[in-house]
């Protein structure tokens, strides 16, 4: 028997050779000496939980899963997944109060928006700041980003939803808590974009957050539920209606992408390739059926783009720096791409704002310097982090794309 | 005193550092002998370093060997006792595959019983539920007291004991010849294999505990014991795979023991008779690699698809009785030899035969002998007195230490018990780590360099397990090195000492390497021949 051809092990921390590249590349490592880093909290620390549980080690929740490890890995090793696989099965702390309300985005978000001015009011005023710092440890740096009074899915109702089926190519729109609750703008500014080239916009029957919040929150139950309930809707939009899925955070689709199946073990297989982001989905149409953007003339800015760890993670961010160059008269500097520090709810909390702030000051540093106008991102957490870090204000490519159009002459070259 | 007069002053003189000669050296020392132990490597470094780890519950002789069956049992519940820190108690699961007889089941419960094993049949689907990587097709289960036992930690812990009453210990110190008067013997020649200076030791009583090797050594006495040496070859795995011991319900056969220890897990043996001329340099070959593996797969089947570590073999000192080309049937039990009665040598004595799980039982009749033919009159303690290591006091004090990872504290305090509070941790560099894959911290490797009688990187590995885990000193070894260098205040002693410990690694690794191991020892050659700049003729 040749068993040398047969004995391959299926153990994915197996594969580890030990190079120790994942914790050069950890963007933790180097601001906080409590996180052993990804080399030793994943697989190393792997064969040590398979001995006993008791070798589980609370430090593992300084990870931000970035998955910055992981793109750095040449054995192909999900050292991000092993570490919240063991936080899932070892960990015993129970979520606080606090992260039970970060992570609850789509409840906190659909209660907030109600009440918007208020919220927003008291969320910037200095003895609510202090009192939930003091009494939720949430750091009283921070700025919560302010909740819109109309959600998007509300907006879409009133104003976008019956001239949709007009349009000749269909697919659904991932909104995401970030588009309904805080920035519908960013949503009007795709309908915008993609009503121009021709495509109408559908919402799912219903969707709730990715559930990436409740992932890093510990929260997993709720988390399954939540993407049991979004691939049910995504696949009726995908299978049933032929209309892919495109949404405009890159956590979200990440999410939805590449957690679902080995986090949550909710299967995705047979939708997965049906769920894109939007600058990739825009630049596809571009380069591959046809699809032309117009803009106006006399435009001239520079911007920075940041690449978020998911994008990173996905290889997609020369999609949204490709879109953002077919722009006449921007001029794109690509930053760095490291971490900013947010990761999530992660910077929000009271313990880890050093830290968080530690991982972005290199980031930010560069962003100062650029001479940039504004810095482009595709995910809104980084969004928040670098507005609050530096003198920046922060776009989503597409709205870039959106401000950019000329849309009666995209409509034009797209009808014939 | 010897007949003309020499005296070293010792009582006795322990030739072999296994768990039998430290075991025996413990326990003459308990009693007030002066002992002193000489061991040609280091401690562990023959059959006691290279079996199982398995703390038999004697299940596995009980219907073949009834006597050697009650033993194991009763050292069993002794170590569980008296070395806690080097045992496990993890159970054992003796279980029957659709192609074994059922039948047998009853046989084997009965024999267990009979020497006082507790044996229990159990639901094959409660076994599986018990360890799920077990064969899925089990027809039948029993649940035995079965463990594992860390020899190398059992055996130094016996040496750290019988030095604290007085021991004198040699390592890397070989006997060449025996000094005699007559018929008697009264001393020991011993070269230092570091010096090469040859030096004469005295006392009225040699004892031979040297396993194997105890053949060679009784012939330099003129006494003839006729050792029979059965390879056995197990594999490593890099992990767990299970956590109860697996075992197969029938006649013993090969590779049909499973055994979780520490970090990995091993499956073994093989048994084939081999040459004197062989046993101080065993290979495994691809046959054995092929039927280890495929006969384990059938106690759980997920070892087809893990990654194996290293392969290794060792020799049993069986005493030969008859001409069984497998030595499988040879009794596994302690032959004690009082040579002044069966060959006319006085002030000699062999203990061998045996195994590691009644290495106490065979240095505590080792002992009753000496203290006879010595004229001691004091009782043996051995099975009631803790372990250094495996005494209930504190372990690492929490306060001063710097080190905060719960992993590392309870690797640490795992290995060493309550002296782990031995181990400097006071500030950041002796908290950081030398071994990633096992948790080596720099204190533990200044405690082991300082105080356990460590010569070299393979004598470090058997105290504190740098270099056992997956990455085979790829990350650690360089770093022990530097440390040992700095010990011995000798780059080039240290830079020697690197290059065989590589090669060691490497031999082991050797008739496993393919796949995931393969790349691995090829990313540690490129390490060390391209960035570490060794040559290529140091690492072979």
């Amino acid at each position: 028997m040749n068993i040398q051809q047969v004995n391959i092990s299926e153990n994915n921390f197996e594969q580890c050779i030990k190079c120790t590249i994942c914790t050069v590349y950890c963007p933790v490592v180097p601001v906080n000496p409590d996180y052993p880093g990804p080399k030793q909290a994943g697989p190393d620390g792997e064969r040590l939980r398979l001995k006993r549980g008791e070798f589980f080690d609370e430090s593992l929740k300084y990870c931000l899963n970035c998955k910055r490890c992981e793109v750095a890995c040449p054995s192909g090793v999900k050292i991000g997944d092993i570490i919240q696989l063991a936080r899932i099965k070892y960990g015993k702390k129970k979520p606080k109060l606090r992260d039970v309300m970060l992570a609850n985005t789509d409840f906190v978000g659909s209660v907030a928006t109600k009440l918007a001015p208020v919220v927003n009011a008291s969320l910037a005023l200095k003895p609510v700041k202090l009192a939930m710092d003091g009494i939720l440890k949430i750091d009283a740096h921070r700025t919560f980003p302010k909740y819109s009074s109309q959600t998007f899915e509300s907006w879409y109702k009133k104003n976008a939803a019956y001239k949709q089926q007009s349009y000749k190519n269909q697919f659904s729109f991932f909104h995401g808590c970030y588009v309904n609750y805080n920035y519908p703008q960013l949503g009007k500014d795709f309908v915008k974009v993609m009503n121009a080239i021709g495509y109408g916009v559908n919402l799912l029957d219903e969707e709730k957050c990715c559930g990436v919040a409740l992932v890093s929150n510990g929260l997993i139950n709720q988390a399954r539920r939540q993407a049991e309930l979004n691939i049910k809707n995504i696949r009726k939009s995908v299978l049933e209606k032929g209309c892919p899925i495109v949404g405009v955070s890159s956590t979200c689709v990440f999410t939805m992408r590449d957690e679902y199946p080995h986090l949550l073990g909710v299967d995705n297989a047979d939708v997965r390739d049906g769920i894109n982001l939007a600058t990739r989905f825009i630049y596809h149409l571009i380069d591959e059926c046809g699809v032309k953007l117009k803009f106006r003339d006399g435009i001239k800015m520079k911007i920075a783009y940041h690449t978020p760890c998911h994008m990173e993670k996905l290889g997609w961010a020369y999609y949204s720096a490709s879109l953002l160059r077919m722009i006449p008269g921007v001029e794109l500097q690509m930053l760095d791409s490291q971490c900013c520090g947010i990761a999530g709810t992660y910077g929000f909390k009271k313990e880890n704002y050093p830290v968080s702030q530690g991982i972005g000051a290199s980031l930010f540093r560069q962003i100062e310097n650029s001479g940039a106008d504004f810095v482009a991102t595709d995910c809104e957490t980084c969004k928040w982090q670098i507005e609050m870090s530096t003198s920046k204000k922060v776009m989503h490519p597409v709205s870039v794309l959106a401000e950019a159009l000329d849309v009666e002459e995209t409509i034009k070259a797209n009808a014939k | 005193m010897s007949a003309n007069g020499k005296s070293d002053g010792y009582d006795v003189i322990i030739i072999g550092g296994g768990a039998t000669g430290a075991g025996t050296a413990r326990d003459c020392s308990l009693r007030g002998l002066r002992v002193l132990l000489i061991e040609r490597f280091d401690f562990a470094a023959g059959a006691t370093g290279r079996n199982h780890g398995l703390l038999h519950s004697g299940a596995r002789y009980a219907v073949t060997d009834k006597e050697s069956a009650s033993e194991c049992i009763k050292e069993n519940m002794i170590l569980r006792r008296i070395a806690k820190h080097c045992v496990e108690e993890n159970d054992g699961l003796f279980i029957t595959l659709p192609e074994d007889d059922l039948g047998y089941q009853a046989t084997f419960v009965k024999s267990c019983q009979a020497a006082g094993i507790d044996a229990e049949i159990i639901d094959p689907e409660l076994a599986k539920r018990m360890e799920p990587s077990v064969n899925p097709s089990i027809i039948g289960a029993v649940k035995v007291p079965d463990g594992s036992v860390d020899p190398f930690r059992l055996t130094l812990a016996n040496v750290l004991d019988a030095k604290a009453h007085g021991a004198k210990v040699l390592v890397y110190h070989e006997v060449t010849a025996m000094i005699k008067e007559g018929d008697r013997v009264v001393g020991v020649t011993v070269v230092d294999r570091k010096t090469k200076a040859s030096h004469n030791y005295y006392a009225p009583l040699t004892i031979n505990a040297g396993g194997i090797w105890g053949h060679g050594i009784a012939a330099m006495a003129g006494a003839k014991v006729d050792m029979y040496p059965a390879k056995g070859s197990l594999l490593i795995f890099g992990h767990r795979v299970n956590n109860i011991v697996l075992n197969r319900c029938r006649k013993p056969a090969n590779a049909d023991i499973l055994v979780p220890g520490d970090t990995i897990c091993l499956i073994g043996t093989t048994s084939s008779h081999v040459g004197f001329d062989e046993v101080d340099d065993m290979r495994v070959t691809p046959d054995e690699v092929d039927l280890l593996l495929s006969e384990g797969e059938k106690l759980a089947p997920a070892l087809a698809t893990t990654r194996i570590l290293r392969a290794y073999a060792g020799v049993r000192p069986l005493v030969a009785s008859d001409d069984d080309p497998t030595g499988r049937n040879i009794s596994r039990g302690i032959v004690l030899l009082d040579h002044e009665k069966r060959d006319g040598i006085p002030g000699f004595v062999t203990i061998t035969g045996g195994k590691l799980m009644t290495y106490r039982l065979m240095a505590e009749w080792a002992t009753d002998l000496a203290c006879k033919k010595l004229g001691v009159d004091k009782p043996c303690v051995t099975m009631t007195e803790p372990l250094p290591g495996s005494r209930d006091e504190d372990e690492m004090p929490k306060g001063k230490s710097f080190i905060v990872k719960n992993p590392i504290r309870k690797s640490l305090e795992g290995r060493h018990g309550e002296l782990s509070s031995k181990i400097p941790s006071g500030n950041e560099y002796d908290a950081s780590l030398v071994c990633e894959c096992e948790d080596v911290t720099v204190g533990e490797v200044k405690y082991a360099l300082s105080e356990l009688d460590v010569n070299n990187m393979v004598d470090l590995r058997r105290r504190t397990r740098v270099g056992m885990g997956t990455c085979q000193g790829e990350l650690c070894a360089c770093r022990a090195a530097g440390m040992l260098a700095e010990a011995h205040d000798c780059t080039k002693k240290a830079k020697d000492n690197l290059a065989n410990f590589l090669n060691e690694r490497w031999k082991g690794v050797y008739p496993i390497a393919w796949g995931d191991a393969l790349r691995e020892n090829e990313y540690a050659e490129w390490v060390y021949s391209g960035v570490c700049g060794m040559k290529q003729n140091d690492l072979r």
